[in-house]
Parts: C-alpha cells; structure tokens; sequence
C-alpha cells in the first residue's frame, strides 16, 4: 500500500463518511430526546434492513479512515518505529471492523 | 499621514525607544542566549542588528546573508520566535518593546550561532522530484508557453520562491516527521507539474506523493503565512493533492 | 512558536484531537451496542447507566467532537479539492463556522436530554 493510496483512500472514506455522519447526528438528536431505551433503540435498527445496511457501511468506511489518521498521529506524535505504527493501525482498524460489524449484527435483529 | 514629517527616534513602532536589547544565539544545538546592547537608527533591519552586534560585540558571530534586499534568500533567522528574512524585516515591525531575541531557523541542524546545515533541506528539494528535465536542444526552437494557460499562472504563483527555508521552519509537520519533504520543496514540484516543458511529469508527481510527500501536509497553513514573498505552498501542495485524486481516478490531463 | 498562532493551525488541533477522541470513543460504542446481544435486559442495565450526568456530559463532548471532526473535516475537502480563490484564502472563515455548528448540535442535544 503506498502513502498516495493511504492519502487518497482518507480522503474518500471522508466524502463517504460525510452524509453518514450527518444522518447519524439526526439520528442521536431525535432518539437521546425520545429517552434511550433497548426496546426503542432495536425496534428502530429492526424496522428494515436499511439501517443494518446503512451502518454496515459506516463502519466499514470509518475502519478505513480512523486507521489511516491513527497513524499520522503515533508517527508524528510518539518515538515508535514506522513498523510497530503501520501494524498498530492495521490493528485498531480490524478491531473496528470486527467490533463495529458485530454491534450492527446486535442491533440488526436479525441473531434473534 | 503621507506628509507627516518623521523626526529620528520615530519611526512607526519605535515609540520613542533609543536602544534595543537584543537577545542572540550563541554556539550549536547546545548554546545559549548572550545580550546585547544596540542603538535602535531609522530604517533599521533585522539583519543590520545582526551586522552590528558582529561588529562591535562579538567579531567571532556566525550569520549568513548576501544580497541585503530580499533575493538571494541566505539572510533566514527566527526573530522573536518566527521564522523570517531579516534583511527585509523592519526592527519596527517586530520589536515595539525594544527587545529583540535573534535564533537560528527552527527544523534545521545548527552549525553556530545563526547558521544553519541547509543541506537537508535543499535535499528534499531533488527527492521531491524537482529537478527540470528538459526535451530540446539549443539547436530547436524555444518552447512557447501560453502565459495565460492555467497550468502557466499556477507555475507562476510559486515561482518566484527564493529557497530561504522560512516555510519550512514554519511548519510542525516538519518537525514532528523528518521524512516530510517540506512546503518549499512540494511547491517547487507543484510548479515543475505545471511546466509543459517538463518532460518527467510522472516521475515528478510519483516523487510529490510518495512517503514524505503531499500526503503528509495537514494543511496547518503556517507556511502560507510565513511565507515573505508570498507564495502559497499550502495552495501549491493543495494542487499537488487534487492531482493526485485526478490520477487515480484516470482523469488527470497530462 | 508564534508561527502556529492562526485560526488554520487552531483547526488542525481541533481536527486531530476531536478525531483521536473519537477513535478511542468508537470501540467502546461497539461493545455497548454488542451488549445487545446478551438480551434487553442487558442493554438496558447498560443504557441506564449512560442517564448518569458525568457519562452524558461525556456524550455531549462526543457529539461536539463529531460535528467539529465533520466541519473541520469538510472544510480540509473543500480547502485540497477545489479552486482556491486566492494564495491567502485557506478557507479560514469555515472554521469559526464549523466551530459554531458543532456547538449549535452540542445546544440541541442539551436541549433534549435535560
């Protein structure tokens, strides 16, 4: 993977990420109002299996971004080696993946 | 304002002040402030303080500079803690208190006193891929370049960059990534890819985006700021980046 | 460093902080909805858990994060991939609105859950 690739994947994991974040910020506005509860978070995920899809999507595209500014990060702010901060990235974006696809799968309905 | 008469202690920020007390580096990496007493003069720069303090002070002070008038881009020091060119830099500019406190340039190796090692910077300069590789021999007709061609006027705003290495001091992610090849050096490159002259275009753009290059500017914008003769390399650097976009995606015109 | 003191070098701070505080926020989230998976029950004990004050000041700090990550972020899009106006202008403007947008869906989440 070379840093052109690693720069311009950032870039268009945000002009992805943007409409998504927006959606989701309406999202948390209207339901923390409506008060947080497990039945009104699931019936809402549940209700069609746009909403698994849709935040499949965001977390796939956010494990992609995250990562990538992770590593600008360790490699400007902290003494590690590039090795050590490519696999740590490389690291926190699987654990996004996995951890992030598996809360949509709890919140899909569909396990039950 | 245009008529008022300036008597000598007067000048625009000089409030009155009739000595300045100056603050220079001294020694390497490892060295100290010494001070020293200046009279403050009319019309007076940064780099003159610097000439008189060798002068009449310290015989042994290292500094560098060349032309006096803000061509020759050798003259760079920090000055109250930016980055400037000190021959064009008015005294009443930056010290209205009368103090004023002369480093070597941040992000390069100190050799003494007020002189840097430029060699890593000029080095960055070749690795961004800023060496001109002409196609014409002098025995063909010169190039014609059509001066009002976007490709011509983005060449131009970068043009004129005197390679004083005030950007590149200005600028954290230098600091922060020794790898960063640097705002001078990427706008040298923006300009190269905006010459129709230029023959390895590829081998350019490839040299801008690889490891150290575009990518890692964070658009902090500090060089665009510092810069004293006003280019943008952030604006240049910027380019570099939608090229690259344009590249990937099979749109780039070449 | 007084190169630094300007609005551009401000956002990129914001920018790379509020993104660092998100990405340390986002697994934590994922296991919380994962609780999901263990029964209502479960994620309900935890969801009361978040009514507590500290934890939705906590909230309030990532939805004002999220909105300064996207503005801020947008803000980068448009600065890299479209026509500057001008060798000065880095969109600097867009900060202090990005800044007053996030602050305005830190107000409206406020405003909702109190």
């Amino acid at each position: 993977m070379t840093e052109t690739r690693l720069f311009l994947l950032q870039r268009i994991s945000a002009l992805v990420l943007a409409p998504m974040v927006i959606l989701h910020l309406v999202v948390i506005l209207y339901a923390t109002r409506a008060g947080l509860s497990a039945e009104a978070i699931l019936a809402r995920t549940g209700s069609t299996p746009l909403w698994p899809v849709f935040y499949a999507l965001f977390v796939v595209a956010a494990a992609v971004h995250a990562p990538i500014g992770l590593r600008n990060i360790l490699r400007e702010w902290t003494p590690l080696s590039r090795g050590v901060t490519d696999w740590l990235s490389l690291g926190f974006g699987v654990v996004l993946l996995v951890l992030g696809l598996r809360a949509v799968w709890a919140v899909s309905g569909w396990a039950a | 304002m245009s008529d008022t008469v300036q008597t000598p202690t007067a000048e625009p920020g000089g409030s009155g002040i009739k000595t300045l007390e100056v603050q220079i580096w001294r020694g390497g990496a490892e060295g100290a402030f010494e001070t020293f007493s200046v009279p403050r003069r009319d019309n007076q720069t940064v780099l003159d303080v610097v000439t008189e303090v060798q002068r009449h002070h310290v015989p042994d002070l290292a500094y560098r500079f060349a032309c006096r008038v803000g061509v020759c881009g050798s003259c760079a020091m920090t000055v109250n803690g930016t980055p400037r060119w000190t021959c064009r830099t008015h005294v009443g500019k930056v010290a209205g208190d009368g103090k004023l406190s002369i480093a070597p340039l941040r992000n390069l190796p100190v050799i003494r006193d007020l002189v840097t090692d430029m060699g890593e910077f000029f080095d960055k300069w070749t690795k961004a891929g800023g060496k001109f590789t002409g196609t014409r021999s002098r025995a063909e007709p010169m190039a014609e370049v059509d001066p009002t061609s976007r490709a011509r006027r983005n060449a131009d705003a970068g043009i004129e960059c005197i390679n004083c290495a005030v950007c590149y001091s200005a600028c954290d992610v230098v600091s922060w990534d020794k790898d960063y090849l640097g705002p001078a050096a990427l706008n040298r490159a923006w300009t190269l890819l905006n010459d129709s002259r230029h023959a390895a275009q590829n081998e350019t753009l490839a040299a801008a985006t690889a490891h150290g290059g575009c990518g890692s500017c964070h658009t902090q914008g500090s060089c665009m700021r510092a810069c004293p003769v006003g280019i943008s390399p952030t604006r240049s650097i910027a380019g570099i980046k939608r090229m690259s976009l344009l590249d990937f995606l099979g749109m780039r015109r070449s | 460093m007084s190169a630094r003191r300007h609005r551009s070098y401000a956002a990129h701070l914001g920018h790379r902080l509020s993104g660092l505080a998100l990405a340390v926020f986002l697994p934590l989230h994922f296991l919380a909805l994962g609780l999901a998976l263990e029964g209502a029950d479960t994620f309900d004990r935890f969801l009361s858990f978040a009514e507590l004050p500290l934890v939705k000041a906590a909230e309030w700090g990532l939805v004002v994060f999220l909105g300064l990550h996207l503005f801020f972020g947008l803000r980068l899009l448009v600065v890299e991939f479209l026509p500057w106006s001008s060798d000065a202008d880095d969109r600097a403007g867009l900060i202090g609105w990005g800044t007053a947008g996030a602050l305005v869906l830190g107000g409206i989440f406020l405003w909702g859950v109190i």
